[in-house]
């Protein structure tokens, strides 16, 4: 393990800034090509037929297995499976160490299939309303979701949307849903074996398919059971000395930890934009014990009470 | 007949002149079916210009203070204006 790529400094404050990473065609073509043939022929559109019967025969005859929610990570996927073989691959080990720490627990996974719109006969092709998984989460601590893209992903087949820097938020999963649109919002066009590393918190939904091929994304969350502090590359965590100037500059300045982390999103409403920058200190903190760091002064402001000292 | 298209607008702040950030639409006319992530790019760029359009407001979210010991926390989007247009059909 000691030799994990680890995920560095750069790397987790973006995370911790925009709620995912993304590694394009990291998953060789012989572990994608394994995975396909374990999901197995997806049945051509039978009329009459109810998509729901259809996506069922999918998830009965796909050798994937029904594993019990809590099970370590570790025992998960039977030896030599394609999941099996990703989740070690360095780079995919290293980033899971990173986020979730040592001796990860499952939670669940899934297959999500979407259908051409030859196979909504009776109903109509339409993409999932933006949500945020799970429920109402309070905690700093968050799960990691691992979102996997077998094949290709065109534009017209969709593709998983989802909003950077909206994981701080504390939303009812999609009580949300009224928002069709949001500024800034991605969608995963991609090639093969690309991954996509998700803070539990954001929000997403997917897009509504509307070639004539099937796609699918396959979806494991994770737990962290022990901890989630100091885990990354600590060699590339540089010490703070002092505080950026802020607000008066009379250039850009360095790429920093700093830098990212007070990097906005198009979508941000100007006065709750800088409560989550506050939200990201609080989550950087958190992940690096550093329960002093600040980011261009916000925290240090509000925590400067001099009649308490 | 008549039938109502709604356009919901999330603005930067509480001003109508301010930058949308989210919307959607909905259309009850039957001629158009919007859906979540159908639009990379809003349709106004302030609230105010979608009032030029003939688009009429209807409601607009409270101001609302913040309870103590929940100010850092957020959720949805707070600056919400519902519009309409009350578009004739045949009968």
């Amino acid at each position: 393990m000691r030799d994990l790529p680890l995920l560095s400094a750069e790397q987790m404050a973006s995370f911790v800034a925009r709620g995912f990473l993304r590694f394009d065609a990291v998953v060789p073509d012989e572990i994608n090509q394994q995975f396909i043939d374990a999901i197995g022929e997806i049945a051509p559109a039978v009329p009459g037929q109810k998509l729901r019967r259809t996506y069922g025969e999918i998830l009965a005859r796909a050798d994937i297995p029904q594993v019990a929610a809590g099970t370590p990570l570790s025992g998960t996927y039977p030896q030599g499976s394609a999941i099996e073989r990703l989740l070690n691959l360095p780079l995919v080990a290293g980033a899971i160490r990173s986020l979730v720490g040592e001796a990860p627990v499952f939670d669940h996974h899934f297959l999500h299939v979407t259908f051409p719109p030859a196979y909504h006969e009776g109903g109509e092709s339409v993409s999932q309303h933006t949500h945020q998984d799970s429920t109402i989460d309070p905690r700093q601590a968050f799960d990691l979701q691992i979102m996997y893209y077998p094949h290709k992903v065109t534009r017209p087949m969709g593709g998983t949307r989802f909003v950077p820097g909206t994981h701080l938020r504390k939303v009812s999963e999609v009580a949300l849903g009224r928002y069709q649109n949001i500024r800034g919002q991605q969608h995963m066009v991609c090639e093969a074996g690309t991954l996509l590393f998700l803070h539990s918190g954001i929000w997403h939904g997917g897009g509504v398919n509307l070639s004539d091929e099937t796609r699918t994304m396959f979806k494991v969350r994770i737990n962290p059971s022990k901890t989630q502090v100091r885990q990354f590359d600590l060699e590339t965590l540089k010490p703070q000395t002092e505080q950026r100037p802020i607000f008066y500059l009379k250039g850009p300045l360095p790429p920093s930890v700093e830098q990212t982390l007070m990097t906005p999103e198009p979508w941000f409403e100007q006065d709750t934009g800088r409560l989550e920058f506050v939200n990201r200190i609080q989550l950087w903190r958190y992940l690096t014990d550093d329960p002093t760091y600040d980011a261009d002064y916000w925290l240090t402001r509000l925590e400067n009470s001099p009649s308490m000292a | 007949m008549q039938r109502q298209k709604v356009l919901v607008l999330y603005l930067a702040n509480s001003a109508l002149d301010s930058p949308v950030v989210a919307w959607a639409v909905y259309d009850g006319t039957g001629a158009t079916r919007t859906m979540a992530g159908d639009q990379d790019e809003p349709p106004f760029a302030t609230g105010v210009e979608a009032l030029k359009a003939g688009w009429r407001l209807f409601q607009a979210a409270q101001i609302l203070p913040h309870n103590r010991g929940q100010e850092f926390e957020l959720s949805y989007l707070k600056y919400e204006f519902f519009f309409e247009q009350l578009v004739e059909m045949d009968a």
